[in-house]
């Protein structure tokens, strides 16, 4: 059964959504849910020890040898994707248990879980496979599932929020599938690989460089880098606070990775710089990109809304790593990559049981939180901390790379510019901390939530949240797994020639 | 034709009225049939003829009926939106001047992959549609995902809309609107089981001619459609209960993956049919024909699903009003 890995990895969650469907009995489907997302968070471990240890690992769907049929392709940076995705995806699902009771009903609960785990297949399917057209298949599910978890917010502008997405997303696939038709009509191939060695023949042409700005727009459309990331503030603040915590810690992370992979194992370095002046695009946006986010962060009265902002920042450093257009940076766009989703699935955790307990995500709702839930507010503090780069936290180690990488290109200033977005982060987080610390509590809670709503949140909620929160203490100063994975993976993308 | 198909485009983009736009949507899903039968693409013209010609005008008249007919918001020029997609235009056209020619013999994509297909499908497979080919056997997993989209679109709507309320016998909606048009209720009393038989010979015959399940599916369901259209929203139900039909969707996804599942139990790689039988060219049969019926079941209940749900929701907006 372990030759099979690759494929189980996304047939389990595919498969157990509809089968959640069949059982229909809310807390039995809950278990269920649980129960497949830990398998895929299994295997997604055994496949990064097996890739570890043997190498990349190529699947044949169907038994077809790769470019007549589709092949599934893990090679290090895949595994490391999907570990992030399913580790995710399950911490939320147990945090769910008990913190969707408030915001979804009931009779509805079943076929959320249904879509959640669509979009959790959807996720891992884009990142298995090494076909490109079966990329945008599943593209297409977990978007779809994606609009409709958004769609589950209580608040009606939910429903705009996800409209907007669904209107900017669909545009982002349709030039995805352009540009996939464009390289189709140079090559006669959609196999990754295949396409990685064809594609230096038709590298003048101007069909070429057409796909591939397509592509990169397409993508980038999806990953929200400024400014084509106008739906995810609205998307993020008003999703039922786990969507956003499951969203905001895989969804854009998955599009990163998309944008990696394609830049670096189809087209390569090399045709992507030549074509156009992408590393200076790259650099420039992601710089604009942290700062316009992190200034507009500054001033969101709506917590939820903050942090979204934030992940468009962050972003941004990410998108810097990859402008760079060295080893490096790449690593540190790596590092950040797997660093943020654990620091914001931490904080939009931790948010989620505020609103559990709250019923908002309103800076005034944090006025002395500190006292009223101080587990929950010690998380979103060490998760800030994680956000501004502080030693010790694994924010700082992606930051600390991102800054070596801007040295060893001689781009002092760049380097300069992140350590000021990181100050800007310090503003934005502080707000925070200074409502719930030194401001004394409303007098008055919201009606119907007194008693023991007034305590901490409930263990099912905290505990995925201090598993998040520990793990980014402990790999910011246990660096071996992660500053050693990325960095033989950007060696590999960007020394192995392909 | 081409030009039809710009025009029409064109006149939807102008048009204010949604219920002319949907027709027009509707004719411009029959011209891009027709386009693909002139280039001899007809396997994609059956299912743009099926989908955009058929279903699609359907279910936006069923989300029609929800919102009304005439768009609310205020008309303004948007130029910057104009200039965004002018450039865009020009960058497709740019991208294609240096594609190789249509039809020409010697561009890559008639000289690679699709050789094998063309040339070896029919002895490694055995049937004669080498698009079933392609679709069920080499490429059968993008098939599964495209199952998949279709279900989750359904789920999406189910979750969104549909309360699982049916109408109450004897209310308002019992008798639909249309009910008192007496030809075409007769008229469409003989068509529909005709319909539902068409649907069935293009789900078994999707390998020898073109077809195969997600035509059949949207068939079927168009059949069912316009029962509920002309008979009733309440009718209908009675007749396919949406609770049967959200376990018809779950099942149909199944039956497709547990194909893949058994062949890899029996010792072969996800969805290699050639290892159900003993015989690989009939298990391959057998393989494509199971999964095109997981295909038609999930097409086919998804669609009623999504306009159940929308008919659902305009019958409680209906009472609330």
């Amino acid at each position: 059964m372990l030759s099979h890995l690759p494929i189980l990895q996304v047939v389990v969650p595919l498969l157990a959504a509809p089968a959640c469907l069949l059982l229909d009995r809310s807390r039995l489907v809950w278990i269920f849910t649980v129960l497949a997302c830990g398998l895929s968070l299994l295997i997604s471990m055994l496949l990064l020890y097996q890739v570890s240890q043997h190498g990349t690992l190529s699947y044949d769907l169907g038994g077809w040898d790769a470019p007549w049929g589709i092949e599934y392709r893990i090679d290090l940076l895949s595994a490391y994707v999907m570990l992030v995705v399913s580790g995710i995806a399950t911490l939320v699902i147990v945090a769910a248990g008990t913190g969707l009771e408030r915001e979804i009903p009931l009779e509805k609960q079943t076929v959320f879980y249904v879509t959640y785990l669509l979009c959790l297949a959807g996720l891992l399917g884009i990142v298995a496979t090494g076909d490109i057209f079966n990329v945008f298949v599943f593209l297409e599910i977990s978007s779809l599932a994606t609009y409709a978890l958004i769609a589950y917010g209580r608040d009606r502008r939910a429903l705009w929020a996800a409209y907007q997405y669904l209107i900017v997303g669909t545009i982002g696939a349709t030039f995805i599938l352009i540009g996939i038709g464009f390289l189709y009509s140079l090559t006669g191939t959609l196999n990754m690989q295949d396409l990685a060695a064809r594609i230096p023949d038709s590298a003048g042409s101007r069909t070429a460089s057409t796909a591939f700005v397509f592509i990169v727009v397409g993508v980038c459309l999806k990953l929200a880098l400024f400014p084509l990331h106008l739906w995810l503030p609205n998307a993020y603040a008003y999703a039922p606070s786990l969507v956003t915590a499951f969203l905001a810690a895989t969804a854009t992370k998955v599009a990163v990775y998309l944008l990696i992979r394609l830049h670096f194992s189809v087209f390569g370095e090399q045709f992507a710089s030549s074509s156009l002046p992408l590393h200076g695009i790259l650099l420039t946006l992601g710089l604009a990109g942290v700062f316009v986010a992190s200034l507009v962060a500054i001033f969101q009265p709506d917590i939820k809304r903050l942090f979204a902002y934030s992940s468009i920042a962050q972003i941004g450093y990410m998108i810097i790593g990859i402008g760079f257009g060295t080893a490096i940076g790449l690593q540190a766009t790596l590092l950040h990559l797997f660093n943020h989703a654990l620091m914001k699935g931490a904080l939009f955790l931790a948010l989620a049981a505020v609103v559990y307990r709250l019923g908002s995500a309103d800076i005034s709702a944090f006025r002395g939180l500190g006292r009223r839930m101080p587990w929950t507010m010690a998380a979103i503090v060490i998760g800030g901390l994680s956000l501004i780069g502080m030693p010790l936290t694994v924010g700082f180690v992606s930051k600390w790379y991102l800054i070596l990488a801007a040295i060893e290109a001689g781009m002092w200033p760049v380097a300069l510019l992140v350590v000021t977005g990181s100050i800007l982060a310090v503003v934005y987080v502080w707000r925070l901390v200074e409502a719930a610390y030194f401001q004394p509590p409303e007098n008055e809670l919201p009606e119907g939530l007194d008693g023991p709503d007034r305590r901490e949140a409930p263990l099912t909620l905290l505990v995925p949240t201090w598993l998040l929160v520990l793990v980014n203490i402990y790999l910011g100063i246990d660096t071996r797994l992660t500053v050693g994975t990325s960095g033989a993976v950007a060696s590999a993308l960007l020394g192995g020639g392909q | 034709m081409l030009l039809l198909l710009a025009i029409t485009a064109l006149a939807i983009a102008w048009l204010r009225d949604l219920f002319a736009a949907v027709m027009l949507a509707g004719i411009y899903g029959l011209l891009s049939a027709s386009f693909f039968v002139s280039v001899d693409a007809v396997d994609v013209a059956f299912t743009e003829a099926a989908v955009g010609a058929g279903i699609f005008p359907l279910l936006m008249l069923a989300a029609l009926a929800l919102v009304g007919r005439n768009e609310q918001t205020a008309y303004r020029r948007p130029l910057i939106s104009l200039l965004l997609v002018s450039i865009t235009g020009a960058a497709l056209v740019l991208g294609t001047l240096d594609m190789p020619a249509f039809g020409s013999a010697d561009a890559p994509p008639h000289n690679h992959v699709a050789v094998r297909y063309i040339e070896e499908s029919p002895k490694e497979i055995g049937i004669p549609n080498m698009v079933t080919s392609v679709l069920a056997d080499y490429r059968s997993f993008d098939t599964l995902g495209e199952v998949v989209v279709v279900f989750t679109a359904a789920m999406g709507v189910l979750g969104l809309l549909f309360t699982g309320r049916a109408a109450s016998p004897g209310s308002a909606t019992e008798r639909a609107n249309m009910y008192d048009h007496r030809v075409l209720r007769v008229v469409s009393k003989m068509l529909i089981p005709l319909i539902l038989l068409f649907a069935l010979y293009v789900q078994f015959h999707g390998e020898y001619g073109p077809g195969g399940g997600f035509q059949a599916g949207v068939i079927f369901a168009a059949g069912i459609i316009l029962y509920a259209m002309l008979f009733g929203f309440g009718n209908a139900q009675r007749v396919v209960r949406p609770a049967l039909l959200q376990i018809l969707a779950a099942c149909g996804v199944l039956i497709y993956g547990s194909v893949g599942v058994v062949c890899l139990l029996s010792g072969g790689n996800f969805l290699d049919y050639s290892q159900l039988l003993p015989d690989p060219l009939v298990g391959r049969h057998v393989g494509i024909l199971v999964i095109e019926l997981g295909v038609g079941i999930t097409v086919a209940s998804a669609m009623i699903l999504i306009f159940y749900a929308f008919a659902s929701a305009t019958v409680n907006s209906e009472e609330v009003a």
